[in-house]
């Protein structure tokens, strides 16, 4: 990035920061959110150490599979909310009762590969009736978590990065991906010669890759939802000293219900990526996003921000005393806010074996060295304590506008 | 890299496009980073991309369109090894073709959880030997690995992106 650039933005931040004529937002950090606690469109979720016991900033909630059309149903809890991610995935080992499999139109059996950033979930494509607190969707393509059950082709574990298809591996009994997108791939993988290693038709003699049309793809189950299905807010409590676990509410449809409306919260819309910028010291990060499924402020790195990695926890922020820093939010549409955040040492953080919410985790993110394109600030879930936050879905109509966009 | 310095670069490159709709089974199964120059026709054959070739100051990029979406360059020292890789779009490449004899050290060091409490996020492998970055999430990926000890001189790391 050019002097002048830097200069540029860092005039354009101070400009939005003190003034409405960006489109409104402003600093929340100081505000007291009020989190709903009832209604047929809100689930709870917990923020704890989850089903294997270790994870931090999780937050977890529980979903009801039933096999189409039948009354044979099952609640899973410790199920990880995300909204990095699309599709409700399920650990085959989590589950008790056999949902519809997913077949080709030659009948072989249709099985996943989704890459996440650090591993990759394996198994077939399932079909389900999703029930998440009122809220029912019917016949919902779903990934079933298994190592076993198929053999990962070598293009799947190509990904490089390790399954995550056991409790251990996961750290949840599954994922609920409640993103911008409707689908997990979306026309990527239309066709078998442009599909990027998600989809597989399984028979016998091997797994090789498949066409897989939208309406059969891993699906958001919000979207599919009846009503209040033009996308989610996630409700937590303020936390900023280490706690064993929070409380707060999944609440569906954005402005369906008296319990869901914008209120004040500022619209942020993302480009095509379903990125936003933030400036931070003056430059502008444009990768940037929101990510419950994340579970830390992961941003820039030692040589930008000042605080140094941990030598034990690699990976996390460990300055010698909480660091107060501060970044503005700046959406497609000029939407721009302030956000006061604090990062503490994570090795003092972890220090009590049973706390497991963290409002002050941080870690790196970035690309070698300063000043690459590609560096980015992930907004996990720390982010959400004290905020209620918006994610609205991809081509979805609401009072705030057509998703995606986030709103705080 | 300044956009000004890019738009230089833009004027002195040279590009060969090539696009093959050769059988990704005619690759050979030997990747990329660490390799000599012959290894990126190698990977381009097996993602079945088109490529494109420009040439910055101590290096030379090869710059790969996937059908699937995914750009991948691949950067060459003027001694003709691949020193480092980048990759943006939807879904991140195949990591074994593009790591090439270097993959095993990724998954391995992609396998350790530090500390015993599970991370979930931009993973950053920085090891002797090798060092790799991915960020984003579903639908846009990005990533960079490079063999520090393999940087041409006057080259940064980030110019690999």
């Amino acid at each position: 990035m050019t002097d002048f650039t830097k200069l540029f933005i860092a005039g354009l931040g101070l400009a939005c920061a003190f003034s409405a004529g960006c489109g409104g937002g402003g600093s929340s950090s100081s505000k007291t959110n009020t989190v709903v606690k009832s209604g047929q469109n809100v689930a709870p979720i917990t923020v704890s150490a989850g089903p294997s016991g270790n994870y931090a900033n999780g937050a977890f909630t529980s979903v009801t599979v039933c096999v189409p059309g039948s009354v044979t149903c099952q609640t899973i809890s410790g199920v990880l909310v995300d909204t990095g991610s699309t599709g409700l995935r399920i650990l085959s080992s989590a589950l008790t009762i056999k949902l519809t499999q997913q077949e080709t139109d030659t009948g072989n059996p249709v099985v996943e590969c989704l890459p996440f950033l650090g591993s990759f979930t394996w198994g077939p494509v399932q079909t389900a009736d999703v029930q998440i607190a009122g809220e029912k969707a019917s016949a919902v393509s779903i990934q079933v978590l298994s190592d076993t059950d198929f053999k990962a082709p070598t293009k799947c574990t190509g990904f490089g990065v390790p399954s995550a298809d056991t409790l251990d591996t996961l750290g949840a009994n599954g994922i609920l991906g409640v993103g911008f997108f409707a689908q997990d791939c979306g026309v990527d993988c239309l066709l078998a010669s442009t599909n990027p290693g998600l989809y597989y038709e399984c028979p016998t003699s091997g797994c090789v890759l498949t066409g897989e049309s939208l309406a059969k793809q891993v699906q958001n189950p919000v979207a599919l939802f009846a009503s209040d299905n033009n996308g989610v807010v996630i409700e937590l409590p303020a936390s900023s000293a280490p706690a064993a676990t929070l409380s707060g509410s999944l609440v569906f449809g954005i402005g369906t219900q008296s319990n869901n409306a914008l209120g004040g919260a500022a619209v942020y819309t993302v480009d095509g990526n379903g990125f936003f910028s933030v400036s931070y010291k003056g430059a502008a990060y444009k990768k940037s996003f929101i990510d419950s499924g994340s579970n830390a402020y992961f941003f820039l790195d030692s040589s930008i921000t000042g605080l140094p990695d941990c030598t034990t926890d690699t990976g996390f922020y460990c300055p010698s005393s909480p660091q107060t820093l501060s970044a503005i939010n700046l959406g497609l549409n000029k939407t721009s806010g302030t956000v006061n955040f604090t990062v503490a040492n994570a090795e003092t953080l972890f220090a009590k074996p049973g706390d497991s919410v963290f409002g002050q985790l941080g870690g790196p993110s970035t690309f070698p060295g300063s000043g690459s394109t590609q560096d980015f600030f992930d907004w996990g879930l720390p982010f959400f304590y004290g905020r209620n936050v918006f994610t609205a879905i991809e081509g979805k109509s609401t009072p705030g506008g057509t998703g995606p966009y986030w709103a705080f | 890299m300044g956009r000004w310095k890019e738009a230089c670069i833009q004027l002195k490159m040279v590009v060969i496009t090539a696009a093959l709709g050769v059988a990704a089974t005619a690759a050979p199964a030997w990747g990329s980073l660490g390799g000599d120059a012959a290894s990126v026709q190698a990977d381009q054959v097996h993602m079945r991309a088109s490529r494109q070739t420009t040439v910055a100051e101590g290096y030379t990029v090869h710059e790969m369109h996937t059908p699937g979406g995914t750009v991948v360059k691949e950067f060459v020292s003027p001694d003709g090894k691949v020193f480092g890789v980048a990759w943006q779009g939807p879904w991140p490449p195949d990591m074994r073709q593009v790591l090439g004899s270097y993959f095993d050290q990724y998954v391995q060091a992609a396998q350790s959880r530090a500390g015993g409490r599970i991370r979930r996020g931009p993973v950053m492998i920085e090891q002797p030997g090798l060092v790799v970055h991915t960020g984003g999430h579903m639908r846009a990926f990005g990533g960079t690995a490079y063999i520090p000890e393999m940087l041409p001189s006057g080259v940064r790391a980030e110019s690999i992106q």
